[in-house]
């Protein structure tokens, strides 16, 4: 439950919102590892603690990336620190995006807002052995373009590593040259075998609940389908249990879910 | 070179078609080009065609008063663009402007409108054909409604 200390190594602004962390351990040791997916509870000392998912490793950066949108105070604490101020850490915690199941099948990335975040070091990971994948297809949508974040990546993802990225906004004026419309809209224009598919999903839990829907129209069986829950969070650990999602925890047991496990509380009212 | 009912007898829209309708489709359609910023059809204006998107972008847009125009959705290849040509009263409800080059079909609505009228059972066809485009496009503007991405900040 002891935070270790970290060091701000760089701070990166990706939108008007929303910052990235680049964070090294203040007595030099090794970086901690983690699987895509999973997240660390970052301390604001004074402030408080909140999970943020791992976004990195990224060009350019030490290999720990935390992507935050300044929503609280926990959130505008952590915005306010400059480079080379200390915050604590603990963690990896959580489960992980299943890319050793995806591995010789299509995969399809659907993100929502900051919900590309915790989907970028699977993306890192399918790029890196992108011939061990089928067609791999990012659909990400915001609500305005400059939300959008990662911009400059996508090209590089589209041109180099072949991968179809859609990316979409609800609502735009006439300088903006992308597509509008919600993000499920996409899944059509993008090519992929439903039966040897494994889907990713991760933002706002009602965008979810259509994405979801529209891939199993597709023909995407919900064994294949996987999301990540949010929650209050507050011990990480599964012992507080702040962030119950039926019989399970989100610290411990997700945030990383298969579908068909959560289907029967997901999108109850009460839950 | 392609011609024009190869082209349409695979589109999603006109698949498994009698071969009867489809050479009267055929007849009522037309290659055309939209150069970027070309105004395809304007909103009040009558609903007398719609297009195939073959290839580019088209941006449907509504002008606000006093603001600057917001697009609200946009049809890119493969999509139909429009259904006002077969619901009354046939005009447009929002601007239609080419965001890049595009190349579409297009066909004449109101040919096909009369046609329907004198034959059910294309009209038929049509409407079960154009009714999920219009359920996806209803359900897609309730989740936009609903502005997934949370608090405005």
């Amino acid at each position: 439950m002891t935070p270790s200390l970290y060091t701000v190594k760089k701070k990166i602004a990706e939108s008007h919102d929303t910052f990235s962390l680049d964070l090294a351990p203040r007595d030099g040791s090794p970086l901690i590892t983690f699987q895509p997916g999973q997240f660390n509870m970052l301390y604001a000392f004074g402030v408080g603690e909140v999970p943020i998912s791992i976004s990195g490793p990224a060009p350019g950066t030490s290999g720990l990336i935390h992507t935050i949108r300044e929503v609280g105070n926990v959130t505008r604490a952590l915005h306010q620190l400059k480079k080379g101020a200390t915050l604590g850490l603990r963690g990896p915690f959580g489960s992980s995006w299943p890319i050793e199941e995806a591995r010789g099948k299509d995969v399809v990335i659907i993100a929502g807002g900051i919900g590309l975040a915790p989907l970028r070091p699977v993306i890192y990971k399918l790029l890196e052995q992108r011939n061990q994948f089928g067609n791999i297809a990012l659909l990400y949508g915001t609500r305005e373009p400059n939300d959008l974040l990662f911009t400059k990546e996508f090209e590089i993802w589209r041109g180099k590593y072949g991968i179809q990225v859609k990316i979409t906004v609800d609502t735009a004026d006439s300088n903006w040259r992308g597509n509008v419309g919600v993000v499920t809209t996409s899944i059509a224009r993008v090519s992929f075998e439903p039966a040897h598919t494994i889907a990713m999903i991760c933002g706002p839990e009602i965008m979810m609940r259509y994405a979801v829907l529209e891939m199993k129209r597709r023909g995407v069986s919900e064994d294949h389908i996987y999301m990540t829950m949010e929650r209050n969070m507050k011990c990480a650990i599964g012992f507080c249990g702040h962030c119950q999602f039926g019989p399970a925890f989100i610290c411990k047991d997700g945030p990383v879910f298969r579908y068909d496990k959560v289907k029967h509380f997901f999108g109850i009212r009460e839950i | 070179m392609k011609t024009l009912e190869s082209i349409l007898s695979v589109h999603p829209f006109f698949v498994n078609l009698e071969s009867k309708y489809m050479a009267l489709i055929t007849g009522c359609a037309s290659n055309v080009r939209f150069e970027a910023g070309e105004f395809i059809h304007r909103q009040g204006e009558e609903a007398n065609s719609f297009c195939i998107i073959r290839q580019g972008k088209v941006a449907l847009q509504v002008c606000p008063p006093h603001k600057n125009p917001v697009t609200v959705q946009t049809v890119s290849d493969g999509e139909i663009l429009g259904w006002a040509w077969l619901v009354p009263p046939y005009h447009w409800q929002f601007d239609a402007q080419a965001v890049e080059l595009t190349r579409a079909i297009v066909l004449d609505g109101k040919c096909l409108r009369n046609k329907c009228n004198e034959d059910h059972t294309l009209g038929y066809e049509l409407l079960s054909r154009l009714l999920p485009i219009v359920g996806q496009t209803m359900e897609a503007t309730r989740i936009q409604l609903l502005d997934l991405y949370g608090a405005r900040s």
